[in-house]
């Protein structure tokens, strides 16, 4: 493979809720400006891994190593830290955002800690010193620019919590890429979307692995996404991994087909 | 009338039936003192209980008819009770004139509602009443804000009315300081009575025991009872929702206890008495100065007057309350503002995003804490006496409906539920007990008519487009 280090590894990461192994014993690594999908079936700990890497669970075991600006440990660092300080960055699979605030609320919310560190805490925010104030046109530039990658311009002003569903997926990933992220985390960002929202979604992901180089994570159900654009397909079941590679070799193997498909070929019930 | 007049005359036979089951203990006996010896008697009032009975019974008949769509005879039963209780009929009670002719309001409220309802929307979505409605809003404010500024010099501001602008201005500043805690972050608080009596017991202390002025208090007491709102804050940190509520809850209860039983400080359920009140460029009110001070009516020339140190104390609130405001809304725009809605909004959302819920709840909790603690130091000024009596659970209850009632998040909508949950207990005093029946119906009112709160409306904290004419502000 190339010769880029890897932007994360997970190693030997476990996850135990009480006497529930969720996570056994996964190893991966995901690059800067590729798509590193994770797939699976039902209950196989997708969510799981998410959740460890973005701070939301304490792993019982294994390492996660980030290196962004510098390396950080994000499974000995406090939940918030992992956005502010590693730099990563998630959306949900049951939509998160705020939904009495508008649009363009949301995307400011996102740049907290930049206008908090600009506003000194408050005080200059205040006074309405100029620092201030350049920032926050900064940041509102910022926003602009990306209600206009996902076509949410005119709504700017609206609640976000008004906006049909599929608009609601979007403006929740340029969210988090408003975060300035080095590694986005999209939990099934295609589901309940249609074919059409579907292929623009696959268009934006394509745009922010090339045009931003960070590295993106990707839990999804749906195939036609998966296999369109993803660089690198890791299979999870059981909460163990079963296969790692390139999209069209993760397709044929056997034990995903199995792990899909029921465990024999010749099952009358499959 | 309709062949449905006998089915509606049982059932409002039924519910005066209910009525006067109910109302035969609560209503048709009283207990009548007859000296000292003797203890106590009953009194009989069953003529009230009837004339009730029979107003429960018209008036539900109305009020069936108007669901029916029988508009006329509604009308005209709505009437009757109406002209019954504001005519000079010799009803038993004040009382029974105000229940008699509410009722009457109740239903002809009732059968106008479904058009002037229709009216209203219609008028609100033509162009004409949207400009005015959103001109309106945006001047509401300052309408009020005028008003509140020439109070004390309208010629029906006595004494009494004064007293009341007071205490209003007080809820209404206490209302935007907790409006920061529960409207904006989303914090349920029950306990912010608490930073009200430690500002009050800041001042008390500091200026019986030590002689500091108010002005030089104020900002201490700012500081305290903003520790106390850190203090309050680290344990609950991790509760949210009914939990928060029943820890602060608590711990409103513990300051209270706290200074009912340290008696060496506080001096226990006597109370601090003889506070100073706050001066004037060192000029106190009153008709002579202390030694070392000098009277308003020496440094001015204008001779003294009782209602001079209330219209004194009026500005200092309403000051207060504008400072108060102006803070609120200029925190509202700022990051910290937006995170703390943000945190009201999803507080797994705001983690994701790299937000610390921690610092956002404490500064929250911080200055909300912060600006009771300036109210509670100038009610202590106000009042020259304070004793832990003054902030019982009841008084976070009533600030917490003035935040609820506004419209969670509303600055205007505070201070309109502050004029009326304060003001209307105040002005329908000569109904006696009755009028916290008044209260409780006001607010079933607005729950009923304005489930989100009287003013509902949130503006953006930050606007990628020009605001619509004649909003904004």
């Amino acid at each position: 493979m190339s010769a880029v280090p890897p932007l994360i590894d997970v190693e030997h990461l476990t996850m135990r809720f009480g006497g529930l192994l969720a996570v056994d014993d996964v190893s991966f690594s995901a690059r800067p400006r590729e798509i590193t999908a994770i797939i699976g079936p039902n209950g196989a700990g997708k969510t799981t891994v998410f959740n460890c890497i973005t701070g939301f669970y304490k792993p019982s075991s294994g390492r996660l190593t980030l290196r962004g600006d510098r390396e950080y440990l994000l499974e000995r660092m406090l939940g918030h830290e992992i956005g502010q300080k590693a730099k990563v960055a998630r959306t949900f699979q049951n939509i998160r955002l705020f939904p009495g605030m508008t649009v363009l609320e949301n995307l400011m919310v996102a740049q907290h800690n930049k206008l908090m560190q600009a506003s000194g805490m408050s005080i200059y925010g205040l006074l309405g010193l100029r620092r201030y104030r350049v920032a926050e046109a900064d940041a509102i530039e910022l926003a602009r620019g990306w209600l206009e990658r996902i076509g949410l311009t005119v709504d700017a002003d609206r609640p976000a919590g008004e906006l049909p569903y599929g608009a609601q997926r979007r403006l929740e990933i340029a969210r988090a890429m408003c975060t300035a992220p080095c590694l986005l985390c999209l939990d099934e960002p295609a589901a309940g979307l249609n074919p059409r929202e579907s292929g623009a979604l696959n268009d934006l992901l394509l745009s922010i692995r090339d045009r931003e180089g960070i590295g993106v994570l990707l839990i999804e159900h749906d195939m036609s996404v998966v296999m369109k654009i993803s660089d690198h397909v890791v299979v999870l079941d059981y909460g163990r991994k079963i296969a790692e590679g390139a999209p069209e070799e993760v397709k044929r193997d056997p034990a995903v087909i199995r792990a899909y498909l029921g465990t024999d070929a010749g099952g009358a019930d499959a | 009338m309709g062949p449905r007049l006998p089915a509606l005359l049982k059932d409002a036979a039924l519910t005066a039936f209910v009525a006067a089951a109910l109302g035969l203990f609560i209503v048709g006996f009283r207990t009548v003192d007859i000296g000292s010896t003797k203890g106590l008697s009953f009194d009989y009032q069953f003529v009230d209980l009837a004339i009730a009975v029979a107003a429960i019974f018209v008036g539900r008949l109305g009020l069936s008819m108007a669901a029916e769509g029988q508009r006329w005879p509604a009308l005209i039963l709505g009437g009757i009770l109406g002209v019954v209780g504001v005519s000079s009929v010799n009803l038993p009670s004040t009382f029974l004139h105000w229940f008699v002719g509410l009722a009457g309001l109740l239903v002809i409220g009732r059968t106008l509602w479904p058009s002037a309802d229709r009216a209203l929307s219609r008028a609100r979505q033509s162009p004409g009443g949207r400009t005015v409605g959103r001109i309106g809003a945006r001047w509401l404010g300052g309408i009020l804000l005028a008003c509140a500024f020439l109070m004390p010099m309208m010629p029906f501001a006595d004494q009494k009315t004064m007293d009341l602008g007071v205490l209003i201005l007080t809820y209404v500043m206490l209302g935007w300081g907790l409006n920061i805690v529960v409207g904006l972050a989303g914090l349920l608080d029950l306990g912010y009575v608490a930073f009200y009596a430690v500002g009050a017991y800041s001042y008390a202390l500091l200026s019986t025991q030590y002689g500091l002025g108010f002005w030089s208090v104020l900002p201490l007491a700012g500081a305290f009872a903003a520790t106390f709102g850190l203090v309050l804050g680290f344990p609950v940190l991790r509760l949210r929702g009914d939990y928060l509520a029943i820890v602060t809850l608590g711990f409103g209860e513990i300051i209270r206890l706290v200074l009912i039983n340290w008696v060496d400080l506080t001096n226990g359920p006597a109370g601090v008495g003889d506070i100073p009140g706050p001066t004037l460029f060192g000029a106190v009110f009153a008709e002579t100065a202390p030694p070392g001070h000098r009277t308003f009516s020496q440094m001015t020339g204008i001779p003294f007057d009782g209602t001079q140190r209330l219209i004194f104390l009026y500005y200092i609130i309403l000051g207060l309350a504008l400072i108060t405001n102006l803070f609120a809304l200029r925190m509202r725009r700022l990051p910290v503002g937006r995170a703390w809605e943000a945190l009201r909004e999803d507080e797994i959302a705001c983690r994701a995003l790299g937000l610390n819920p921690t610092n956002i709840k404490l500064t929250a909790f911080a200055i909300g804490a912060m600006f009771a603690g300036f109210a509670g130091s100038f009610f202590a000024a106000k009042q020259r006496f304070i004793s832990p009596e003054s902030f019982v659970f009841i008084e976070s209850a009533i600030i917490l409906a003035i935040v609820v009632l506004g419209g969670m998040g509303s600055q205007i909508g505070v201070v309109l539920a502050a004029v009326l949950l304060i003001g209307l207990p105040e002005w329908f005093r000569d109904l006696g007990n009755y009028r916290m029946l008044v209260f409780g119906l006001a607010m079933v009112l607005i729950m009923v008519f304005r489930p989100r709160g009287l003013i509902a409306h949130r503006e953006p904290s930050v606007r990628l487009h020009a605001a619509p004419p004649g909003g904004g502000g």
